[in-house]
């Protein structure tokens, strides 16, 4: 059975370091990272990426007041990805367009939020917010986006971990690919930087990272990498059926080549090497390519010793022999933006295909000789002498993968 | 406190819950639900601000005395004031 064509024609996003594909790609390719302290409940000062676009470009103040942040960051970024793609939205029937978000986690913040507010109170419950059930259900994000742009169409979250990005685009596209709908909003988005327990979740398990320059504090594959920086952040796209984005004259970006989800079966936390040099190379299977057809593999590592180690592995026993691949890391300059990693991943790496030019993993002053894969880009950009296609890992806890391949459109 | 200072702290409230709003020329024998572009749960805020800043209960029954602002003044008065001599 020959499956519908499905092509990426629009991009919003709102990352540590830039608040548009070509402020975030610009600042990829300078080598400018965005990582700041904040002051975390409980916790004092701590590293973070925090996103600065202006949440009142498309929502009111009430809204931004009863609404949570991870359903402002996905408003900016859907409105942003709907204006980039260009289509007749006024026109468009609005219950054929699905909203799929990944989220790593939701309801953290809120609840978090609501427990410091009865805290001074007494812990008296007649002080909790009425507000407080819908911003911590798990579909807070797209419902919010739903809301805002009148979309009645289906629009929920996919949790998945850190995984969940790529999620957001591989269940768009099968969305598309069954007719349930004719458009999507997809990706990733997260809130995490506001919970102080992802915060102090992390440092129990001697994963969260210190540095005394923020910009510096994450760098995968650096011998003195001691762990994450947590960050929040966004990007959708948006995805048509190729047919229908021809019909309108749409810029495309990219199309969506093959993908692969798979789970480790094997530990709540710890990554699993050979389950993920699996999810690989089926999503390299199921593009209809082999390993030296990609060109740029954007890798998960999140800058933990062991979890880097193992992505290289399992990359590292796909990848032989390919010349032409280049290996790079996006954490190293936004940190981990947790649902929203790998689609703004993927979203830095996507004007690749027109500048023929690879960003780099940047921080990396000595590097680790277990994660020195040949083809990994280091601390500047590289001239490809061709991007074909775009391989994009996501991997997150409780053992899920996700591979996302792109690649050039070619009519 | 008078009717007029417990109209404003009612004021005061919703500036925070409605930001957006234009509140410099709210009739006060209007209900506020036809000048303001309110929902219940907007009400819900209110009754929760008064019980937080003020600490001043509205049961559910008595919802319908915050309608305007005149009925808002008439209804919470005295207890603001009954609260004040506590």
């Amino acid at each position: 059975m020959k499956l519908p064509r499905i092509v990426i024609t629009g991009v919003g996003l709102t990352a540590p370091n830039g608040n548009s594909l070509s402020e975030f790609r610009e600042n990829l390719l300078k080598g400018v990272a965005g990582i700041e302290r904040i002051d975390v409940r409980y916790m004092g000062q701590l590293l973070a990426g925090v996103c600065h676009y202006d949440p009142l470009k498309y929502q009111k103040k009430k809204e931004v007041r009863v609404g949570t942040r991870a359903g402002s960051i996905s408003i900016y970024c859907a409105r942003e990805a709907l204006a980039d793609s260009a289509v007749n939205f006024d026109a468009f029937p609005k219950d054929r367009i699905g909203i799929y978000i990944g989220c790593t986690e939701h309801g953290n913040v809120e609840t978090e939020n609501e427990i410091y507010n009865i805290s001074k109170f007494n812990y008296d419950t007649k002080f909790w917010s009425h507000y407080h059930n819908p911003r911590t259900v798990a579909n807070n994000p797209a419902g919010e986006t739903s809301l805002n742009l009148g979309i009645t169409g289906p629009a929920y979250t996919i949790g998945a971990a850190c995984a969940a990005g790529n999620m957001g685009l591989i269940h768009a596209a099968q969305m598309l690919r069954l007719g349930e709908v004719d458009f999507a909003l997809c990706g990733g988005v997260s809130e995490s930087i506001h919970t102080f327990g992802i915060f102090a979740g992390f440092k129990s398990q001697n994963a969260l990272a210190n540095h005394e320059d923020p910009k510096k504090a994450s760098r995968p594959f650096d011998k003195g990498r001691n762990g994450i920086v947590i960050s929040e952040g966004g990007c959708l796209y948006t995805l048509e059926r190729l047919e229908d984005a021809q019909a309108r004259g749409a810029k495309i970006y990219a199309e969506i080549a093959g993908y692969c989800v798979n789970s480790d079966a094997s530990d709540y936390v710890l990554p699993n090497p050979e389950r993920q040099a699996q999810c690989v190379r089926r999503a390299i299977v199921n593009a209809g390519m082999t390993p030296r057809d990609i060109h740029i593999v954007n890798t998960h590592a999140t800058a933990t010793p062991l979890g880097d180690v193992q992505e290289c592995q399992a990359i590292g026993s796909v990848f032989v022999d390919c010349p032409e691949t280049y290996i790079n890391n996006t954490k190293s300059f936004i940190g981990h933006a947790m649902g929203a990693a790998g689609a703004l991943e993927l979203a830095g790496n996507l004007p690749s295909f027109d500048d023929l030019t690879v960003h780099p993993t940047i921080n990396v002053d000595d590097l680790d000789p277990q994660c020195a894969l040949p083809g990994l880009v280091l601390n500047q950009p590289v001239k490809a002498k061709r991007v074909d296609a775009i391989l994009n890992n996501s991997f997150g806890m409780l053992g899920i993968n996700s591979t996302l391949i792109v690649k050039r459109f070619v009519a | 406190m008078t009717k007029d200072q417990v109209k404003q702290a009612v004021i005061d409230i919703i500036s925070d819950i409605a930001p957006d709003e234009d509140l410099s020329n709210l009739k006060p024998d209007v209900r506020l639900r036809d000048q303001l572009q309110l929902d219940s749960m907007d009400f819900l805020d209110i009754v929760m601000e008064l019980r937080k800043r003020h600490g001043i209960e509205v049961p559910e029954a008595d919802y319908m005395q915050l309608a305007t602002l005149d009925s808002s003044a008439e209804y919470l008065t005295p207890k603001f004031n009954a609260l004040a001599k506590k």
